[in-house]
């Protein structure tokens, strides 16, 4: 039934582990970053989330950028978010997206407005991800608009991915969430970047248990720090994160932060490899340090010719 | 030309501040005799209605002096009336009349001396700012 | 009920400058209870206005008067002789009472003393908060009896995001996450299975986007 060429489905359904990473495009029109940026990573991810408008600041377009990443070798993973575009504009960028090219979306609510750098904007939020999850399935799998109208013909045939955060509250029901996320239709699951390991154990034992895993593709995220600052920033600053002070200690004691950093980085992948089950592959997310993914991936023995096949079932 | 002498009132609570205002008498104690008492049954009553009133009518200052703090009879009204004068003082601040001209004291009813000291310092400070700037302009016609 | 806040002094007297006598219009119907401008507070505002204007050098004289209510005509009409000789009328209603002086008054400067700003309710004496977000939808029935729309900065219906921590709003420490009061309502009334269902698109027509809205009630029309 389904027709995607989604060269991020396929390795997924392969069975291989499967690699991202994360471009956030630039607060001015020049393409230049977001080219190099994909040309650096098309080798070795499988595909390129592309932001919109993270933590609400105005940046060029996902699409646009997604398109200047698909132009370049890597296949981007569409990010949309609720905060500033309601059902019409939403279902508008879906189709002009597909008909570019761009074959996966993944569906946010968005950070509020307060975070960016318009905090005086008309929020939209006309839908909120679970409905925007399960709409875009339906425009595939049933061929109808939002408003229930059905296509003519070419409707758009989105691989459907959305977030976890095992790091929000209530903790109890974030397994519910992500389980509502997959019955909405859910495909494939990136998860907030890990670093309180315990928690993330826990929170995918309870997946398995119900079996999330086998119905869609887990990823697990993960940031590299290039030094207690920036661990600090994303333990404060950004909503929903945990960072543990250890990791914090570790960093600012390091003669040398970035190679902590990638340490720390490498431990956690190879950690969640061996002890956890049901994760279907990984999410580097290297903002403004896209040069370490490369290295990352080496270190991590996550290469495309040496990936095995998913290893715990 | 006559020397400014200020015109102030100040609302006493009948426990503490009027009581010792009857004290300070009782002593013999000289103080300014600018300030005219107006007695309250708690600092708690006064409302900023009352204190616009009495600045409209031409005091040059106002006090509001009631008992020490966790002393009032009433147990909060000290504590509501330090509030309300708090947010009276913006008020005649935004007015241009200066909320300087507005104060409020603690006292308890055996500090007659206090109570001189007060009145005192309240017309020394008034006697500095100057005579009110609404005596010497005509008012717009009565309130509704 | 609806809940105002009184502009700064300055704004206002600005609203009148070019006045001689001006109504300041009181009412006694939400603004009395959110203490913003009831009778007690449109006489301080209308005490505050003339002293700031004789300071000034041009004294404005005022007329008070508090309605029973600003949003019913028969109370704006009640006013009349009140507002026949000013020059303009202060109003310190929420954005109806102005309004409808505005339209019953057509030849006298209306002007707000409030910004109104939401509907709620106190939360203890001289707190007010947003509680109802007026979507002309109602589903507290199903979230437990607890609004997201207006309490979700995001207006999530299938929530919480992934910024809640803590039981707090990713916007800010002083904001609850609603979503975590939500599912700690239903767990407790034993209805976690509401949160399992998928909340439908919202219809915002019946809101704000889709237009002034009106309620009628045929039985009761003379």
């Amino acid at each position: 039934m389904k027709l995607t060429c989604s060269k991020f489905e396929q390795i997924l359904k392969s069975g291989r582990l499967a690699l991202t990473a994360e471009i956030g495009p630039p607060k001015h029109t020049s393409p230049e970053g977001v080219i190099s940026n994909a040309r650096l990573l098309k080798d070795c991810v499988d595909a390129a989330n592309v932001t919109d408008c993270q933590s609400a600041v105005v940046r060029m377009s996902s699409m646009a950028a997604s398109l200047h990443i698909l132009q370049n070798g890597l296949e981007p993973i569409f990010q949309v978010t609720c905060r500033d575009r309601n059902r019409i504009a939403i279902q508008s960028d879906l189709l002009g997206a597909y008909s570019l090219g761009i074959k996966n979306v993944l569906c946010l609510s968005g950070d509020h407005q307060v975070f960016g750098n318009h905090p005086t904007a008309k929020n939209v939020y006309d839908l909120d991800s679970v409905q925007l999850i399960q709409l875009t399935r339906r425009m595939r799998d049933e061929k109808l608009f939002f408003s229930g109208e059905a296509f003519k013909a070419y409707e758009p045939r989105f691989f459907v991915g959305a977030v976890a955060n095992p790091f929000a509250d209530p903790f109890e029901y974030r397994v519910d969430r992500l389980e509502k996320k997959i019955n909405a239709g859910a495909e494939f699951i990136q998860t907030q970047c890990i670093y309180d390991m315990e928690r993330f154990y826990r929170f995918m034992e309870m997946c398995t248990r119900r079996g999330l895993h086998e119905r869609a593709y887990i990823l697990a995220g993960v940031i590299p720090l290039k030094n207690w600052r920036a661990a600090r920033y994303i333990q404060t600053k950004v909503p929903g994160m945990i960072v543990p002070e250890d990791i914090i200690r570790r960093l600012k004691d390091a003669e040398d932060p970035k190679a902590e950093g990638l340490d720390i980085c490498v431990e956690q992948i190879q950690y969640i490899r061996e002890q956890i089950k049901g994760i279907s592959g990984f999410h580097i997310m290297a903002i403004n340090w896209e040069e370490a993914v490369s290295g990352i991936i080496r270190r991590a023995g996550l290469c495309r010719s040496e990936t095995p096949d998913k290893e715990k079932e | 030309m006559k020397a400014f002498e200020p015109q102030i009132i100040a609302f006493c609570c009948l426990n503490c501040a009027y009581s010792a205002a009857d004290l300070a008498g009782s002593l013999r104690l000289q103080y300014a005799p600018n300030v005219r008492i107006v007695e309250m049954p708690c600092t708690g009553a006064i409302d900023h209605r009352v204190l616009l009133q009495a600045f409209e009518e031409g005091a040059d200052g106002v006090f509001v002096a009631g008992c020490l703090e966790g002393d009032c009879h009433y147990l909060q009204g000290n504590t509501r009336a330090e509030k309300r004068v708090k947010a009276l003082q913006k008020i005649l601040d935004e007015t241009g009349l200066g909320g300087e001209r507005l104060e409020m004291f603690n006292l308890s009813t055996a500090m007659g001396a206090r109570f001189a000291q007060i009145a005192n310092e309240m017309t020394e400070r008034i006697r500095l700012l100057g005579p009110s700037p609404l005596k010497s302009k005509p008012k717009g016609g009565g309130p509704g | 009920m609806i809940i105002a806040e009184q502009k700064p002094l300055k704004e206002v007297a600005d609203f009148i400058k070019d006045c001689n006598k001006v109504l300041v219009a009181g009412c006694g119907g939400c603004v009395t209870v959110c203490l913003s401008g009831g009778e007690k507070e449109t006489e301080i505002l209308a005490s505050a206005l003339r002293i700031k204007r004789r300071i000034e050098g041009k004294p404005l004289e005022t007329v008070t008067y508090t309605a029973t209510r600003q949003c019913d005509p028969e109370f704006i009409e009640a006013m009349e002789s009140v507002v026949r000789d000013v020059d303009a009328v202060i109003s310190l209603a929420c954005g109806v009472g102005p309004q409808y002086l505005a339209e019953r008054y057509q030849d006298k400067p209306v002007y707000p003393a409030l910004n109104t700003k939401f509907a709620g309710g106190s939360r203890t004496h001289g707190v007010w908060e947003e509680y109802c977000g007026l979507c002309g939808d109602c589903i507290l029935h199903r979230t437990g009896g607890i609004c997201p729309v207006i309490r979700c900065p995001k207006s999530i219906l299938n929530g919480p995001c992934g910024g809640s921590q803590n039981g707090k709003c990713e916007i800010g420490q002083e904001v609850d996450c609603v979503w975590q009061l939500i599912h700690d309502r239903l767990k407790r009334l034993g209805r976690l299975d509401l949160l399992k269902e998928i909340a439908p698109l919202k219809d915002w027509s019946k809101s704000r986007d889709g237009g002034p809205r009106r309620m009628t009630r045929e039985d009761v029309m003379i």
